[in-house]
Protein backbone atom coordinates (compact mmCIF):
# COMPACT_ATOMS: atom_id res chain seq x y z
CA UNK A 1 0.00 0.00 0.00
CA UNK A 2 1.07 3.67 -0.65
CA UNK A 3 0.75 6.42 1.23
CA UNK A 4 -2.50 8.53 1.47
CA UNK A 5 -1.41 11.67 -1.24
CA UNK A 6 -2.98 14.59 -0.41
CA UNK A 7 -4.23 16.58 -4.27
CA UNK A 8 -2.33 19.83 -2.59
CA UNK A 9 0.92 17.91 -2.37
CA UNK A 10 0.37 15.86 -5.56
CA UNK A 11 -0.27 18.96 -7.77
CA UNK A 12 2.74 20.67 -5.96
CA UNK A 13 5.12 17.75 -6.37
CA UNK A 14 4.10 17.05 -10.04
CA UNK A 15 4.02 20.68 -11.11
CA UNK A 16 6.33 20.62 -14.32
CA UNK A 17 4.15 17.67 -15.49
CA UNK A 18 0.92 19.14 -14.91
CA UNK A 19 1.76 22.50 -16.68
CA UNK A 20 3.42 20.30 -19.47
CA UNK A 21 0.16 18.14 -20.31
CA UNK A 22 -2.05 21.48 -19.95
CA UNK A 23 0.34 22.84 -22.67
CA UNK A 24 -0.12 19.78 -24.39
CA UNK A 25 -3.95 19.62 -24.54
CA UNK A 26 -3.35 23.34 -25.36
CA UNK A 27 -1.97 22.75 -28.34
CA UNK A 28 -4.54 20.65 -29.52
CA UNK A 29 -7.20 22.59 -29.07
CA UNK A 30 -5.57 25.33 -31.05
CA UNK A 31 -4.28 23.10 -33.92
CA UNK A 32 -8.00 21.87 -34.18
CA UNK A 33 -9.68 25.31 -33.88
CA UNK A 34 -7.08 27.10 -36.39
CA UNK A 35 -7.88 24.22 -39.18
CA UNK A 36 -11.57 24.04 -38.25
CA UNK A 37 -11.77 27.49 -38.31
CA UNK A 38 -9.89 27.43 -41.94
CA UNK A 39 -12.37 25.15 -43.23
CA UNK A 40 -15.49 26.30 -41.22
CA UNK A 41 -15.75 29.97 -42.19
CA UNK A 42 -14.98 29.76 -45.37
CA UNK A 43 -17.24 27.01 -46.42
CA UNK A 44 -19.53 29.00 -44.43
CA UNK A 45 -19.30 31.95 -46.91
CA UNK A 46 -19.27 29.30 -49.34
CA UNK A 47 -22.59 27.65 -48.85
CA UNK A 48 -24.61 31.54 -48.64
CA UNK A 49 -23.98 31.58 -52.72
CA UNK A 50 -24.87 27.75 -52.93
CA UNK A 51 -27.86 27.36 -51.75
CA UNK A 52 -27.44 23.23 -53.04
CA UNK A 53 -24.74 22.57 -51.21
CA UNK A 54 -26.33 24.32 -47.68
CA UNK A 55 -28.19 21.60 -46.40
CA UNK A 56 -25.20 18.87 -47.44
CA UNK A 57 -22.37 20.46 -45.57
CA UNK A 58 -24.76 21.67 -42.59
CA UNK A 59 -25.90 17.94 -42.56
CA UNK A 60 -22.96 16.36 -42.60
CA UNK A 61 -21.28 18.54 -39.99
CA UNK A 62 -24.38 18.24 -37.76
CA UNK A 63 -23.58 14.05 -38.38
CA UNK A 64 -20.10 14.21 -37.07
CA UNK A 65 -21.09 16.09 -34.18
CA UNK A 66 -23.87 13.95 -33.53
CA UNK A 67 -21.50 10.32 -33.57
CA UNK A 68 -20.10 10.03 -29.79
CA UNK A 69 -16.74 11.06 -29.40
CA UNK A 70 -14.92 8.03 -28.34
CA UNK A 71 -16.42 6.22 -31.16
CA UNK A 72 -15.74 9.14 -33.72
CA UNK A 73 -11.87 8.27 -32.58
CA UNK A 74 -12.59 4.44 -33.12
CA UNK A 75 -14.46 4.97 -36.71
CA UNK A 76 -11.08 7.35 -37.66
CA UNK A 77 -8.25 4.77 -36.28
CA UNK A 78 -8.29 2.08 -39.42
CA UNK A 79 -8.81 5.20 -41.27
CA UNK A 80 -5.22 5.29 -43.78
CA UNK A 81 -3.16 8.52 -43.80
CA UNK A 82 -5.83 9.92 -41.33
CA UNK A 83 -6.03 7.49 -38.60
CA UNK A 84 -3.72 5.48 -36.79
CA UNK A 85 -2.91 6.04 -32.65
CA UNK A 86 -1.58 9.41 -31.51
CA UNK A 87 -1.83 13.35 -32.32
CA UNK A 88 -2.64 13.55 -35.86
CA UNK A 89 -5.95 11.31 -35.65
CA UNK A 90 -7.38 13.26 -32.38
CA UNK A 91 -6.95 16.79 -34.35
CA UNK A 92 -8.89 15.27 -37.15
CA UNK A 93 -11.35 14.28 -34.78
CA UNK A 94 -11.62 17.69 -33.11
CA UNK A 95 -11.77 19.18 -36.10
CA UNK A 96 -14.90 17.14 -37.14
CA UNK A 97 -16.34 17.99 -33.90
CA UNK A 98 -15.74 21.56 -33.94
CA UNK A 99 -16.78 22.01 -37.53
CA UNK A 100 -20.72 22.23 -36.82
CA UNK A 101 -20.73 25.15 -34.66
CA UNK A 102 -18.49 27.28 -36.84
CA UNK A 103 -20.25 26.63 -39.99
CA UNK A 104 -23.08 27.31 -39.06
CA UNK A 105 -23.25 30.21 -36.88
CA UNK A 106 -21.18 31.79 -39.90
CA UNK A 107 -24.06 30.89 -42.14
CA UNK A 108 -26.18 31.79 -39.69
CA UNK A 109 -24.57 35.61 -39.53
CA UNK A 110 -23.98 35.58 -43.20
CA UNK A 111 -27.68 35.69 -43.48
CA UNK A 112 -29.23 36.75 -40.47
CA UNK A 113 -28.88 40.74 -41.95
CA UNK A 114 -31.41 42.68 -42.47
CA UNK A 115 -32.57 42.59 -45.82
CA UNK A 116 -32.86 46.26 -45.96
CA UNK A 117 -28.92 46.69 -45.35
CA UNK A 118 -28.59 43.93 -47.90
CA UNK A 119 -30.81 45.70 -50.06
CA UNK A 120 -29.44 48.94 -50.00
CA UNK A 121 -25.89 47.81 -50.79
CA UNK A 122 -27.09 45.74 -53.73
CA UNK A 123 -28.90 49.17 -54.95
CA UNK A 124 -25.86 50.76 -54.42
CA UNK A 125 -23.96 48.94 -56.92
CA UNK A 126 -22.22 46.98 -54.35
CA UNK A 127 -20.48 43.93 -55.94
CA UNK A 128 -21.00 40.59 -54.65
CA UNK A 129 -17.81 40.17 -53.17
CA UNK A 130 -17.70 43.73 -51.90
CA UNK A 131 -21.12 43.23 -50.02
CA UNK A 132 -19.24 39.81 -48.67
CA UNK A 133 -16.11 41.36 -47.36
CA UNK A 134 -18.20 44.46 -46.17
CA UNK A 135 -20.77 44.55 -44.99
CA UNK A 136 -21.99 40.82 -44.48
CA UNK A 137 -19.04 39.49 -42.69
CA UNK A 138 -17.91 42.72 -40.39
CA UNK A 139 -21.85 42.53 -39.38
CA UNK A 140 -21.57 38.47 -38.61
CA UNK A 141 -18.28 38.36 -37.29
CA UNK A 142 -20.02 38.58 -33.67
CA UNK A 143 -21.94 35.60 -34.52
CA UNK A 144 -19.49 33.64 -36.37
CA UNK A 145 -17.01 34.73 -32.97
CA UNK A 146 -20.02 32.84 -31.05
CA UNK A 147 -19.72 29.91 -32.71
CA UNK A 148 -16.02 29.78 -32.34
CA UNK A 149 -16.15 30.01 -28.94
CA UNK A 150 -18.71 27.21 -28.37
CA UNK A 151 -16.16 25.08 -31.01
CA UNK A 152 -13.77 25.89 -28.51
CA UNK A 153 -15.24 25.01 -25.15
CA UNK A 154 -16.26 21.60 -27.27
CA UNK A 155 -12.46 20.87 -28.46
CA UNK A 156 -11.28 21.33 -24.78
CA UNK A 157 -13.35 19.01 -23.61
CA UNK A 158 -13.25 16.60 -26.45
CA UNK A 159 -9.42 16.66 -26.35
CA UNK A 160 -9.34 15.12 -22.36
CA UNK A 161 -11.16 11.85 -23.77
CA UNK A 162 -8.59 12.35 -26.67
CA UNK A 163 -6.15 10.70 -24.61
CA UNK A 164 -7.77 7.70 -24.70
CA UNK A 165 -6.27 7.72 -28.13
CA UNK A 166 -2.28 8.67 -27.10
CA UNK A 167 -2.56 12.20 -28.19
CA UNK A 168 -1.81 13.14 -24.72
CA UNK A 169 -3.19 16.32 -23.10
CA UNK A 170 -4.90 16.59 -19.95
CA UNK A 171 -6.67 13.19 -20.41
CA UNK A 172 -4.17 11.63 -19.73
CA UNK A 173 -4.17 11.93 -15.96
CA UNK A 174 -8.04 11.92 -15.67
CA UNK A 175 -7.70 8.34 -17.46
CA UNK A 176 -4.88 7.29 -15.60
CA UNK A 177 -6.21 8.43 -12.00
CA UNK A 178 -9.45 6.24 -13.04
CA UNK A 179 -7.36 3.17 -13.44
CA UNK A 180 -5.08 3.39 -10.28
CA UNK A 181 -8.62 4.78 -8.88
CA UNK A 182 -6.24 8.19 -7.43
CA UNK A 183 -8.60 11.37 -6.80
CA UNK A 184 -5.54 13.36 -7.10
CA UNK A 185 -4.40 11.76 -10.19
CA UNK A 186 -7.99 12.51 -11.83
CA UNK A 187 -8.41 15.74 -10.52
CA UNK A 188 -4.57 16.85 -11.40
CA UNK A 189 -6.33 16.55 -15.60
CA UNK A 190 -9.98 17.45 -14.63
CA UNK A 191 -9.03 20.81 -12.64
CA UNK A 192 -6.69 21.98 -15.33
CA UNK A 193 -9.02 21.32 -18.08
CA UNK A 194 -12.29 22.86 -16.71
CA UNK A 195 -10.12 26.07 -16.02
CA UNK A 196 -9.27 25.74 -19.18
CA UNK A 197 -12.77 26.07 -20.35
CA UNK A 198 -13.78 28.57 -18.70
CA UNK A 199 -11.15 31.05 -19.11
CA UNK A 200 -11.74 30.46 -22.94
CA UNK A 201 -15.28 30.85 -22.47
CA UNK A 202 -14.42 33.91 -20.54
CA UNK A 203 -12.04 35.65 -22.57
CA UNK A 204 -13.92 34.62 -26.29
CA UNK A 205 -17.08 36.12 -24.53
CA UNK A 206 -15.46 39.46 -24.12
CA UNK A 207 -14.37 39.93 -27.78
CA UNK A 208 -17.58 38.76 -28.85
CA UNK A 209 -19.44 41.25 -26.94
CA UNK A 210 -16.68 43.96 -28.29
CA UNK A 211 -17.72 43.05 -31.68
CA UNK A 212 -21.16 43.18 -31.69
CA UNK A 213 -22.93 46.04 -33.79
CA UNK A 214 -26.61 46.58 -33.20
CA UNK B 1 -25.35 81.48 -87.28
CA UNK B 2 -25.17 77.31 -86.96
CA UNK B 3 -28.92 77.14 -86.21
CA UNK B 4 -29.86 73.92 -84.16
CA UNK B 5 -32.98 72.32 -84.26
CA UNK B 6 -34.34 72.70 -80.77
CA UNK B 7 -33.31 69.69 -78.61
CA UNK B 8 -36.39 67.42 -77.96
CA UNK B 9 -36.39 66.74 -73.90
CA UNK B 10 -33.75 63.96 -73.02
CA UNK B 11 -35.42 60.31 -72.11
CA UNK B 12 -33.52 59.61 -68.70
CA UNK B 13 -35.18 56.66 -68.23
CA UNK B 14 -37.59 54.87 -71.00
CA UNK B 15 -40.13 51.32 -70.39
CA UNK B 16 -40.87 50.28 -73.78
CA UNK B 17 -44.00 47.87 -73.23
CA UNK B 18 -42.44 45.74 -70.18
CA UNK B 19 -44.05 43.15 -68.53
CA UNK B 20 -42.54 41.10 -65.70
CA UNK B 21 -43.69 37.82 -64.47
CA UNK B 22 -42.63 35.76 -62.00
CA UNK B 23 -42.42 32.37 -63.82
CA UNK B 24 -44.18 30.00 -61.49
CA UNK B 25 -47.32 27.84 -62.12
CA UNK B 26 -49.65 29.94 -62.91
CA UNK B 27 -47.46 32.47 -63.73
CA UNK B 28 -48.25 35.92 -61.18
CA UNK B 29 -48.07 38.77 -63.33
CA UNK B 30 -46.69 41.88 -61.90
CA UNK B 31 -46.20 44.56 -64.14
CA UNK B 32 -48.08 44.46 -67.56
CA UNK B 33 -47.43 46.43 -70.84
CA UNK B 34 -45.80 49.59 -68.99
CA UNK B 35 -44.85 52.34 -71.76
CA UNK B 36 -42.90 55.44 -69.75
CA UNK B 37 -40.63 57.84 -70.48
CA UNK B 38 -38.87 59.82 -67.97
CA UNK B 39 -37.28 63.09 -69.05
CA UNK B 40 -33.88 64.30 -67.32
CA UNK B 41 -34.37 66.87 -64.79
CA UNK B 42 -38.60 65.51 -63.93
CA UNK B 43 -39.50 64.53 -60.32
CA UNK B 44 -41.81 61.44 -61.34
CA UNK B 45 -43.50 59.89 -58.36
CA UNK B 46 -45.50 56.46 -59.05
CA UNK B 47 -48.64 56.40 -56.93
CA UNK B 48 -50.38 53.41 -56.03
CA UNK B 49 -51.78 50.92 -53.44
CA UNK B 50 -49.42 48.29 -52.27
CA UNK B 51 -48.61 45.40 -54.85
CA UNK B 52 -49.87 47.74 -57.45
CA UNK B 53 -46.38 47.02 -58.68
CA UNK B 54 -44.41 50.18 -58.16
CA UNK B 55 -41.25 48.76 -56.06
CA UNK B 56 -40.86 46.64 -59.26
CA UNK B 57 -41.00 49.09 -61.92
CA UNK B 58 -38.27 50.79 -59.50
CA UNK B 59 -36.17 47.46 -59.59
CA UNK B 60 -36.46 47.50 -63.08
CA UNK B 61 -34.64 50.30 -63.54
CA UNK B 62 -31.58 49.68 -62.00
CA UNK B 63 -31.28 46.06 -62.91
CA UNK B 64 -32.28 43.87 -59.98
CA UNK B 65 -35.00 42.68 -61.90
CA UNK B 66 -34.98 42.65 -65.81
CA UNK B 67 -38.28 42.77 -68.00
CA UNK B 68 -39.88 39.92 -68.69
CA UNK B 69 -41.52 41.24 -72.04
CA UNK B 70 -40.15 44.75 -73.54
CA UNK B 71 -37.12 46.76 -72.46
CA UNK B 72 -35.74 49.26 -70.20
CA UNK B 73 -33.90 51.67 -71.47
CA UNK B 74 -31.60 53.98 -69.21
CA UNK B 75 -29.99 56.97 -71.05
CA UNK B 76 -30.74 55.28 -74.32
CA UNK B 77 -29.35 52.00 -73.12
CA UNK B 78 -31.22 48.78 -72.47
CA UNK B 79 -30.94 47.76 -68.63
CA UNK B 80 -29.76 44.47 -69.80
CA UNK B 81 -27.07 45.48 -71.93
CA UNK B 82 -25.33 47.83 -68.81
CA UNK B 83 -23.05 46.76 -66.48
CA UNK B 84 -25.14 46.10 -63.32
CA UNK B 85 -22.70 47.56 -61.52
CA UNK B 86 -21.86 50.80 -63.56
CA UNK B 87 -25.77 51.20 -63.91
CA UNK B 88 -26.18 51.41 -60.11
CA UNK B 89 -24.02 53.34 -59.55
CA UNK B 90 -25.41 55.98 -61.52
CA UNK B 91 -28.44 55.55 -59.94
CA UNK B 92 -28.79 56.68 -55.66
CA UNK B 93 -31.15 54.56 -53.90
CA UNK B 94 -33.29 54.99 -51.42
CA UNK B 95 -35.36 53.11 -48.97
CA UNK B 96 -37.95 53.12 -46.48
CA UNK B 97 -35.60 51.84 -43.39
CA UNK B 98 -32.62 53.83 -44.99
CA UNK B 99 -30.32 50.44 -44.99
CA UNK B 100 -27.14 52.13 -43.17
CA UNK B 101 -25.03 50.39 -42.46
CA UNK B 102 -25.09 49.51 -38.50
CA UNK B 103 -21.19 49.01 -38.51
CA UNK B 104 -20.16 52.36 -40.54
CA UNK B 105 -20.39 55.77 -38.70
CA UNK B 106 -22.52 57.86 -40.40
CA UNK B 107 -19.25 59.40 -42.63
CA UNK B 108 -18.35 56.36 -43.59
CA UNK B 109 -22.02 55.55 -44.44
CA UNK B 110 -22.53 58.88 -46.81
CA UNK B 111 -18.28 58.06 -48.21
CA UNK B 112 -19.41 54.58 -49.17
CA UNK B 113 -20.02 55.28 -53.35
CA UNK B 114 -16.95 57.87 -53.22
CA UNK B 115 -14.92 54.88 -51.14
CA UNK B 116 -16.06 52.29 -53.54
CA UNK B 117 -14.89 54.00 -56.84
CA UNK B 118 -11.35 55.19 -54.94
CA UNK B 119 -11.75 59.05 -54.10
CA UNK B 120 -8.81 60.16 -52.76
CA UNK B 121 -9.27 60.52 -49.22
CA UNK B 122 -9.84 64.86 -49.04
CA UNK B 123 -12.31 64.72 -51.99
CA UNK B 124 -14.06 62.12 -49.86
CA UNK B 125 -13.93 64.10 -46.70
CA UNK B 126 -15.03 67.33 -48.77
CA UNK B 127 -18.13 65.34 -49.99
CA UNK B 128 -19.02 64.55 -47.12
CA UNK B 129 -19.07 67.35 -45.44
CA UNK B 130 -20.92 68.82 -48.14
CA UNK B 131 -23.59 66.21 -48.06
CA UNK B 132 -24.17 66.36 -44.38
CA UNK B 133 -24.66 69.65 -44.68
CA UNK B 134 -27.05 69.55 -47.59
CA UNK B 135 -29.69 67.38 -45.46
CA UNK B 136 -29.33 69.75 -42.60
CA UNK B 137 -27.28 67.39 -40.29
CA UNK B 138 -23.78 68.90 -38.87
CA UNK B 139 -21.20 67.35 -39.89
CA UNK B 140 -19.30 68.18 -36.38
CA UNK B 141 -22.33 67.03 -34.56
CA UNK B 142 -22.63 63.40 -36.39
CA UNK B 143 -20.22 62.45 -38.52
CA UNK B 144 -19.05 59.82 -35.85
CA UNK B 145 -22.17 59.00 -34.88
CA UNK B 146 -23.44 55.63 -35.60
CA UNK B 147 -26.84 54.59 -37.28
CA UNK B 148 -28.32 53.58 -33.97
CA UNK B 149 -27.50 56.57 -32.50
CA UNK B 150 -29.66 58.73 -34.68
CA UNK B 151 -33.61 58.59 -34.53
CA UNK B 152 -35.66 57.80 -37.51
CA UNK B 153 -35.55 61.13 -39.46
CA UNK B 154 -31.95 61.71 -39.05
CA UNK B 155 -31.27 58.37 -40.37
CA UNK B 156 -33.35 59.15 -43.32
CA UNK B 157 -31.47 62.34 -43.96
CA UNK B 158 -27.97 60.22 -44.17
CA UNK B 159 -29.65 57.96 -46.50
CA UNK B 160 -30.60 60.40 -48.69
CA UNK B 161 -26.87 61.73 -48.30
CA UNK B 162 -25.41 58.49 -48.88
CA UNK B 163 -27.22 57.97 -52.17
CA UNK B 164 -26.20 61.99 -53.58
CA UNK B 165 -22.74 61.50 -52.55
CA UNK B 166 -20.89 60.11 -55.72
CA UNK B 167 -23.16 62.88 -57.87
CA UNK B 168 -25.35 60.69 -59.66
CA UNK B 169 -27.90 62.08 -62.74
CA UNK B 170 -30.74 59.85 -61.37
CA UNK B 171 -32.26 59.53 -58.22
CA UNK B 172 -34.60 56.33 -56.58
CA UNK B 173 -36.63 56.54 -53.76
CA UNK B 174 -39.00 53.83 -52.81
CA UNK B 175 -41.07 55.30 -49.91
CA UNK B 176 -38.25 56.82 -48.26
CA UNK B 177 -40.40 58.80 -45.65
CA UNK B 178 -42.96 55.73 -44.87
CA UNK B 179 -42.04 54.34 -41.51
CA UNK B 180 -41.81 58.29 -40.31
CA UNK B 181 -43.93 59.85 -37.66
CA UNK B 182 -46.50 62.49 -39.36
CA UNK B 183 -44.40 65.32 -38.03
CA UNK B 184 -41.00 64.32 -39.44
CA UNK B 185 -42.38 63.18 -42.33
CA UNK B 186 -43.98 66.56 -43.43
CA UNK B 187 -40.83 67.95 -42.20
CA UNK B 188 -38.52 65.60 -44.52
CA UNK B 189 -41.38 66.02 -48.07
CA UNK B 190 -40.79 70.06 -47.65
CA UNK B 191 -37.21 70.19 -47.07
CA UNK B 192 -37.04 67.30 -50.04
CA UNK B 193 -39.01 69.06 -52.25
CA UNK B 194 -36.72 71.93 -51.71
CA UNK B 195 -33.66 70.35 -52.24
CA UNK B 196 -34.93 68.65 -55.25
CA UNK B 197 -35.63 71.67 -57.70
CA UNK B 198 -32.05 72.68 -56.49
CA UNK B 199 -30.20 69.39 -57.80
CA UNK B 200 -31.90 69.12 -60.96
CA UNK B 201 -31.96 65.43 -60.86
CA UNK B 202 -33.91 63.24 -62.62
CA UNK B 203 -35.88 61.60 -59.70
CA UNK B 204 -38.05 58.51 -59.40
CA UNK B 205 -40.26 58.43 -56.20
CA UNK B 206 -42.34 55.93 -55.09
CA UNK B 207 -45.23 56.38 -52.78
CA UNK B 208 -48.86 55.17 -51.50
CA UNK B 209 -49.45 58.80 -50.12
CA UNK B 210 -51.50 61.38 -52.45
CA UNK B 211 -50.26 64.13 -50.54
CA UNK B 212 -47.14 63.56 -50.80
CA UNK B 213 -47.03 63.06 -54.54
CA UNK B 214 -48.58 66.16 -54.93
CA UNK B 215 -46.23 68.40 -53.05
CA UNK B 216 -42.83 66.33 -54.96
CA UNK B 217 -44.13 65.23 -58.29
CA UNK B 218 -43.75 66.89 -61.38
CA UNK B 219 -45.92 64.32 -62.85
CA UNK B 220 -48.00 61.44 -61.39
CA UNK B 221 -47.86 58.04 -62.78
CA UNK B 222 -50.74 55.73 -61.20
CA UNK B 223 -50.41 52.32 -60.99
CA UNK B 224 -53.19 50.04 -60.47
CA UNK B 225 -52.29 46.29 -60.24
CA UNK B 226 -49.49 46.31 -62.61
CA UNK B 227 -50.76 48.54 -64.93
CA UNK B 228 -50.44 52.47 -65.76
CA UNK B 229 -54.14 53.96 -65.34
CA UNK B 230 -53.21 57.53 -65.22
CA UNK B 231 -50.26 59.94 -66.08
CA UNK B 232 -50.84 63.67 -65.17
CA UNK B 233 -49.03 67.07 -63.69
CA UNK B 234 -50.19 67.21 -59.93
CA UNK B 235 -52.81 70.03 -61.19
CA UNK B 236 -54.59 67.79 -63.56
CA UNK B 237 -54.33 64.77 -61.83
CA UNK B 238 -57.05 65.88 -58.91
CA UNK B 239 -59.34 66.74 -61.87
CA UNK B 240 -59.27 63.45 -63.57
CA UNK B 241 -62.03 60.93 -63.50
CA UNK B 242 -60.87 57.39 -62.73
CA UNK B 243 -62.59 55.55 -59.87
CA UNK B 244 -58.38 54.82 -58.77
CA UNK B 245 -57.75 58.41 -58.79
CA UNK B 246 -61.15 59.09 -56.85
CA UNK B 247 -60.04 56.20 -54.50
CA UNK B 248 -56.88 58.34 -53.48
CA UNK B 249 -58.21 61.79 -53.83
CA UNK B 250 -61.06 60.71 -51.40
CA UNK B 251 -58.14 59.46 -48.89
CA UNK B 252 -57.52 63.12 -49.11
CA UNK B 253 -60.81 63.97 -47.77
CA UNK B 254 -60.47 66.96 -49.07
CA UNK B 255 -63.70 68.47 -51.33
CA UNK B 256 -62.78 68.44 -55.29
CA UNK B 257 -61.72 71.81 -56.69
CA UNK B 258 -60.23 72.99 -52.85
CA UNK B 259 -56.80 74.41 -53.50
CA UNK B 260 -53.92 71.94 -52.54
Amino acid sequence: MTPPVTTWSFFTDHRAEILGATFDHLVLVVIAMIIAILIGVPLGMFIVQRPALRAIALGMASVFQTIPSLALFGFLIPIPFIGGIGKRTAIVALVLYALLPILRNTYVGLTGIDPAVLEAAEAMGMTRAQTLFRVRFPLALAVILAGIRTATIITIGVATIAAAIGAGGLGTFIFRGVALVSDALILAGAIPAALLALLADFLLGLLERRLRVS
Amino acid sequence: MNTKPPLSPIKTIEFRDVSFHINVIPSRVIVCGISLEILHGETLVLLGRSGSGKTTLLRLMNGMLFPSEGKVLVQGRSTAAWDPIRLRRGMGYVIQDAGLFPHFTVAENVALIPTLENWDASRTAARIQEMLQLVGLDPREFSRRRPRELSGGQRQRVGVARALAADPPILLMDEPFGALDPVNRAELQREFSALARRLGKTIVFVTHDLREALLLASRIVLLEAGRIVASATPQEFLRLDHPEVRAFTASLAITPGAPV
